[in-house]
């Protein structure tokens, strides 16, 4: 863990357990699904690849697995060039979305099957196993078929399979998305735990930000093919590169608008509706750029009475209850997606439709890229 | 939850509930009963029915019983090793004089001549050259008439064949006679056809099934695997001979395959051989022409097993270290066994019941049981044989198909 903390964003490090250079893949020849990939893996990180539907990160995924050939450049493991090498020879654990348990062997059948295609003996099978099945807390379970078991008690016989045969690097393509909420939270912790015992090498495929942001050491977010930003999560969360990686990372405010004033580290900008927000810069401005605001709904106080860079009063069009939180969408800069927070703590005021109320952020909260 | 405690608390509740639940249930079985009843009346009036009728025929002993009244009364007195008495001679004359002139006179003998080779001719003859009143001495009569009916054997056959039921047409469906004395005895090896019939029908039946699986399930894999524009060409391409009827299509196959047909002329002309082969008429041309007739039966359960074997799993083994040969040998190969036992039951069970395709491009030793049965049925007019026959043939087909149930599992030989 303190090894993989000490990591930034880099692409390039000592001695990576796995090596993307120059890597690109197109299915038709024309649009290319990842462009120019260059990405060092940590040995015994927790790797995140994040990004929406389409951005490439499964394709990485499966290049790396071997599943499709990189149209362009190389792919190495410890070091060996593996572009070439078939999928079975590559001895990588990889973890399906939908399971893949083979429906005509039982759970112990699945978990020994690496085991049993490499020849090991029967004694030493029946072991290993046992061993792995009991690490996923399915010990007693070996004798039945899948379709008998729940999609959570699949999913960790899908995991003792990727592991049980001790591989180095372990990917796993969205493995919980079928699952509902409750056991992926319990399947995430399940996961660390495993990683950190076993201090294998994880590459993990997700759409979804709160798993990346809990369970990653790092988290490569991908969007149109090529990593926009490679950093560890709280990096991730607090400085996002650009737009999109602020956007697609925790919960946003976006605001557009125009620079009216540049000093150093910071930006005043024009968001239309008589408001000017002074921000924190990320890129280069002078003044009459256009800009795109980045501001976390938790960052902004309601009602308080400290003296921040931003302070605004303004109308409150919808009163969101969730529970825990009311959540006010305001009616900012003209338009009315300004969310802000407000903790449920019983005795606060009640807030509704049409109210005035204060809001303000201090400038180093609120981050303005180029747009 | 509220309900539950309201249930539980009064002790009425349920039995209403009860009540309720099963007359729902009932409502949906008249309905669903209702929806099937026009298929199983069909099926009933149109084939179960008139199988089971033309089934009996095999054991069917209509014509001695009618037409030989008294002589079936009389004959039990009769004990093998002598000459029947006068009064089962009087009993014969009697019937036979009751069938002179009419057509069932020919009836009786044909129905005779099975068991007997010549019983025909004797009644027919007997038939017509009888007086129309009995004389004091019937045996002295009929033994006039020809010398035939003072040997036993044909009142040994008459005594057989008296009950209402026989077991003839079933014992000669599997080259077995009852002998003078009623033992069970084979039939004369010149005789014997029906064995060796059934052991023809088989071996080319497993013949066809084994080819068509060979060589479908590659093809089948590859629709499976291709993309949809591509499978749905392959699939056409698979049904394009269901357009065509079998007779012109096994008629194609006797242009081609002839020894001036554009298969040998093809051969030769590449110079891959020098001499025509003989592909008509024989074996090989009976095995070219039913396979490819069956081919797309087999194609089309295999593709629609194969179709639904996901690629994960065949991903899943190869990253887990399995190289092909072991993907398919381990996984895929299990996974498709639905397939194959489906697609070899209907190949096979379709080509137990060829007909026309070996009698078309096949030589007199090639032809299937189908083509006897509908000699007897159409030719000899021998119902009784053809319906044994059929019997066992449907025998056979029910014992292969539950001893493969018991080896695969029944679920997995179902057509999807």
């Amino acid at each position: 863990m303190n090894a993989i903390a000490s990591i930034p964003g880099k692409s390039q490090i000592e001695d990576p357990i796995v090596r993307f250079s120059g890597v690109r893949k197109s299915y038709d020849g024309e649009t290319l699904v990842v462009r120019d990939l260059n990405l060092d893996i940590v040995r015994g990180e927790f790797l995140t690849l994040l990004g929406p539907s389409g951005s490439g990160k499964t394709t990485s995924l499966m290049m790396l697995a071997g599943f499709e050939a990189p149209t362009e450049g190389t792919i190495s493991i410890d070091g060996k060039d593996v572009t070439a090498l078939p999928p079975h020879r590559r001895g990588i654990g990889v973890v399906f979305q939908n399971y893949a348990l083979f429906p005509h062997m039982t759970i112990g059948q699945n978990v020994g099957y690496p085991l049993r295609v490499r020849g090991t003996a029967q004694a030493e099978i029946d072991k290993r196993v046992m061993e792995a099945l009991e690490m996923v807390e399915l010990g007693a379970f070996g004798d039945r078929r899948p379709a008998q078991l729940s999609g959570g008690q699949q999913q960790r016989a899908a995991l003792a399979r990727a592991l049980v045969f001790r591989p180095d690097l372990v990917l796993l393509d969205e493995p919980l998305g079928a699952l509902d909420k409750q056991l992926r939270e319990q399947m995430q912790y399940e996961l660390k735990r495993l990683h950190e015992e076993l201090k294998v090498t994880m590459v993990y495929v997700t759409h979804d930000q709160t798993e990346a942001l809990t369970m990653s050491d790092r988290i490569a977010v991908f969007n149109d093919g090529r990593i926009q930003q490679l950093a560890r999560p709280a990096d991730l969360y607090e400085n996002p590169q650009n737009a999109f990686v602020a956007e697609f990372v925790g919960e946003n405010n976006r605001l557009s608008g125009t620079v009216t004033g540049v000093s150093a580290n910071s930006v005043q900008i024009d968001v239309g509706g008589g408001a000017v927000v002074k921000a924190r810069t990320a890129g280069s401005f002078s003044k009459g750029d256009k800009a795109v605001l980045s501001l976390r709904p938790e960052r902004v106080a309601v009602a308080q009475t400290g003296k921040w860079e931003n302070d605004f009063t303004v109308e409150i069009d919808k009163v969101v209850y969730l529970g825990d939180i009311n959540r006010l969408l305001l009616r900012f800069a003209g338009g009315s997606e300004f969310a802000v927070r407000v903790a449920n703590v019983g005795s606060g005021p009640v807030y509704k439709r049409g109210d005035s109320v204060r809001v303000a952020w201090r400038q180093a909260d609120c981050l303005a890229f180029p747009a | 939850m509220s309900a539950t405690t309201t249930f539980a608390e009064t002790g009425q509740v349920p039995r209403r509930l009860r009540t309720l639940v099963r007359r729902a249930e009932r409502q949906h079985l008249t309905k669903m009963l209702a929806l099937m009843a026009p298929s199983v009346v069909f099926v009933a009036l149109l084939f179960v029915v008139p199988i089971a009728l033309f089934l009996f025929r095999s054991v069917d002993n209509v014509e001695i019983p009618k037409y030989l009244p008294n002589t079936v009364a009389e004959i039990g007195q009769w004990h093998e090793g002598e000459l029947p008495p006068e009064g089962v001679y009087r009993a014969l004359t009697e019937d036979l004089i009751a069938l002179k002139g009419e057509p069932e006179a020919a009836v009786l003998g044909r129905r005779l001549n099975y068991s007997v080779p010549g019983f025909r001719g004797l009644v027919t003859r007997t038939v017509r050259q009888l007086p129309d009143t009995v004389p004091a001495s019937a045996r002295e009569l009929l033994a006039g008439i020809d010398e035939r009916w003072l040997d036993p054997v044909y009142w040994a056959t008459l005594k057989q064949q008296s009950g209402r039921i026989t077991d003839f047409y079933l014992l000669s469906a599997m080259d077995l006679k009852r002998g003078a004395d009623g033992a069970i005895t084979q039939v004369d090896e010149t005789q014997a056809v029906f064995l060796s019939l059934y052991g023809r029908t088989l071996y080319t039946s497993v013949g066809v099934t084994v080819i068509c699986l060979l060589i479908g399930y590659p093809v089948a894999a590859v629709m499976a695997s291709a993309g949809p524009a591509a499978a749905n060409w392959l699939l056409m391409l698979v049904l394009v001979p269901f357009w065509t009827s079998l007779l012109v299509r096994t008629t194609a196959w006797v242009v081609l395959l002839q020894t001036e047909g554009l298969v040998n002329k093809i051969l030769i002309y590449l110079g891959i051989i020098n001499e025509p082969l003989s592909l008509m008429f024989n074996t090989a041309g009976v095995f070219i022409a039913m396979v490819h007739v069956l081919l797309p039966y087999m194609i089309l359960p295999l593709y629609s097993v194969m179709k639904g074997v996901s690629p994960v799993h065949l991903r899943a083994a190869s990253s887990l270290g399995a190289p092909p040969v072991t993907v398919f040998r381990t996984v895929y190969l299990p996974l498709t066994i639905p397939g194959i036992a489906a697609g070899c039951t209907l190949v096979f069970v379709l080509s137990v019941g060829f007909y026309v395709t070996p009698a078309l491009v096949g030589g007199p030793s090639d032809q299937m049981i189908g083509y006897f049965i509908a000699y007897f049925t159409n030719s000899a007019v021998n119902w009784g044989l053809a319906s044994a026959l059929g019997a066992f043939l449907i025998l056979v087909i029910a014992v292969i198909y539950l001893v493969l149930g018991k080896v695969v599992g029944f679920d997995k030989l179902r057509v999807r």
